[in-house]
């Protein structure tokens, strides 16, 4: 180390300076970056969490919502919203998903799964708003709103996160192993159900798991699908009357 | 000797059984796929169909117009576009750097334990519901804005027509400051991703010929992922752009454009979210499809763009 030091004094001065000072500037900046990334999330959580620490109870869970103007209550119906269209989106999504996924990763050749491919792609960048208003055009508008509909709004959400992360996991399936099935004659069907999908059944829990979480937080994708006393979700319900909230509390 | 015909039947079964039975997985998929495929397809047609009404009313003014009077019965997108051009615009401005560093600290100069300790965190941030994000932005950062930030960027900056005007907690710029923690760690991932798959010999070799840890990142790791890192900023973009709830709970809500940050504004997304339930004549839920049209129009060549890139620079690497 010394004498690397050395080196660079004889050889630079002023410049070799500048360069390290750069050096270390630039370390600086990007790790102020990443603690102000942490930092961010830190307020974030722990700041909704002072205010709404306080509130949650076991009433506040299970009982129904306040009537207007009254004090008390709870959000018992949201929780059973949410769970309701969740399991109607992912009956939708998990078998779409999957089976896009094998086709794309055991049957289709390249020309058939690019188009595809990307399809998934483009779906999983569309605004969620754009879903809702899709889904209530499709579903709701001249009939009425239903958590059939909510549940399908949440499904767009969730099939190319589902299709994707199974790709994944379908990928880390070593093609030795299909290639011995093959080699012993075994079909393609039974090496998929009995090879592929067995070993890939926890990676595709993983990620349909994800994919809930991502429904159950996309509150715009659903609401106008489904609100009222239909079915609400949390977080539907929440962005329809947090505005309204907090400008009467303040 | 009586066994050999039995197993001769079971193999006929066994291979009808087996022919069947690739057949009908090949369609399963297949019919799964075009499904999807049906879908993005039937979504992009009712968005347009809902948008006829308003298409025939007002043409491709209606993009430009400044209007939107429920009352008269004129819509127009024109404050919109231009809310949603400067929120998107603020957050990638500042995201963009934020996270080219962030991944820039996660791949070249944390340790191990570091990066697995603060990687997870960062895309976290990314699991924050956008609502819950919206209520922060409402209770926390909107007010500490307009008692800290915007009052300060006033002083020095209020020549700026844009920081001009009296700070508020509700605005553009609160928008654009919570569309930014939205696109931090969608760049940062994306990047760091970039940054570790350069090939370590290339930056091996500038460290041997003397390169300081900066110069090797700014000449191998930067130069090498330029396309990549052009992805990944309009992926974030393209997040920007359609995020509707947060925006609609921050942003305030404008008629007109205003030039100052800190006055309210609005953009496609959050027009779209704030007035859908409460819309009453055909002419407006029309009037919101032709949002949720051009919205998913510019969404699309973003993202296409973006998937464009992205492949050409997977093929770039795969050769290399």
């Amino acid at each position: 180390m010394g004498t690397m030091e050395q080196s660079f004094d004889l050889s630079g001065g002023g410049r070799s300076r500048r360069r390290r000072l750069a050096n270390r500037l630039a370390e600086v900046v990007a790790t102020l970056a990443a603690l102000s990334a942490v930092a961010v999330l830190a307020i974030v959580v722990l700041s909704i969490a002072k205010r709404g620490i306080g509130e949650i109870s076991w009433s506040f869970l299970t009982e129904p919502l306040p009537l207007f103007g009254t004090p008390g209550g709870g959000i018992a119906p949201l929780i059973v919203g949410s769970a309701i269209l969740v399991a109607i989106a992912t009956v939708i999504a998990l078998p779409l998903g999957v089976l896009s996924a094998l086709l794309l990763s055991e049957f289709a050749s390249r020309r058939l799964a690019a188009p595809i491919q990307l399809v998934f792609d483009l779906m999983s960048g569309l605004p969620s708003v754009i879903l809702g208003v899709f889904v209530f055009g499709l579903l709701v508008y001249g009939h009425t709103q239903s958590g059939i509909a909510g549940g399908f709004a949440l499904s767009i959400v969730m099939l190319p996160l589902i299709a994707r992360s199974t790709q994944e996991v379908l990928r880390l399936v070593p093609s030795s192993q299909r290639e011995a099935a093959l080699a012993l004659g075994v079909s393609r069907w039974r090496i998929v159900v009995g090879i592929v999908l067995p070993s890939t059944l926890g990676g595709i829990m993983t990620g349909t798991v994800l994919a809930i979480s991502r429904a159950v937080t996309s509150g715009v994708s659903c609401r106008p699908a489904s609100s009222g006393p239909t079915a609400t979700t949390v977080c539907s319900c929440s962005c329809s009357t947090c505005r309204t909230t907090t400008t009467s509390a303040s | 000797m009586s066994t050999v015909p039995a197993a001769e039947t079971l193999g006929g079964t066994q291979r009808l059984r087996d022919w069947i039975g690739d057949r009908l997985l090949l369609i399963l998929t297949l019919l799964a796929a075009l499904a999807s495929v049906a879908l993005m397809v039937l979504i992009a047609w009712r968005v347009f169909r809902g948008a006829s009404l308003s298409w025939s009313t007002f043409g491709l003014g209606f993009i430009t117009g400044t209007t939107w009077d429920t009352n008269a019965g004129v819509f127009g997108a024109g404050t919109l576009l231009y809310g949603t051009a400067v929120t998107s615009l603020m957050a990638l401005i500042i995201a963009g750097p934020l996270g080219i560093a962030i991944a820039l600290f996660l791949s070249e100069l944390a340790p191990r334990w570091i990066r697995e300790l603060i990687g997870p965190l960062v895309e976290m941030l990314a699991a924050v519901p956008s609502v819950v994000l919206g209520l922060w932005g409402i209770l926390v950062l909107g007010p500490f804005c307009a008692n800290h930030i915007e009052p300060w960027l006033g002083r020095w900056f209020g020549w700026i027509p844009l920081f001009s005007g009296d700070p508020s907690s509700s605005g553009v710029f609160v928008a654009g400051l919570i569309l930014a923690i939205m696109v931090v760690p969608i760049v940062a991932s994306i990047c760091r991703e970039l940054f570790l798959a350069v090939p370590s010999e290339l930056e091996d070799g500038a460290l041997a010929l003397g390169a300081t840890r900066w110069e090797v990142v700014r000449g191998v790791v930067l130069s090498s992922s330029k396309p990549g890192i052009g992805a990944a900023l309009i992926l974030g973009l393209g997040r920007a752009l359609g995020e509707a709830i947060a925006v609609t709970q921050v942003i305030g809500s404008a008629t007109a454009i205003n030039v100052s940050l800190f006055a309210p504004g609005d953009t496609l997304a959050s027009r779209i979210a704030a007035q859908f339930q409460g819309a009453v004549t055909k002419l407006q839920i029309s009037s919101l499809f032709y949002l949720a049209a051009i919205l998913l129009v510019i969404g699309l060549v973003t993202n296409l763009i973006a998937q464009v890139i992205v492949r050409r620079f997977d093929v770039q690497r795969a050769a290399d």
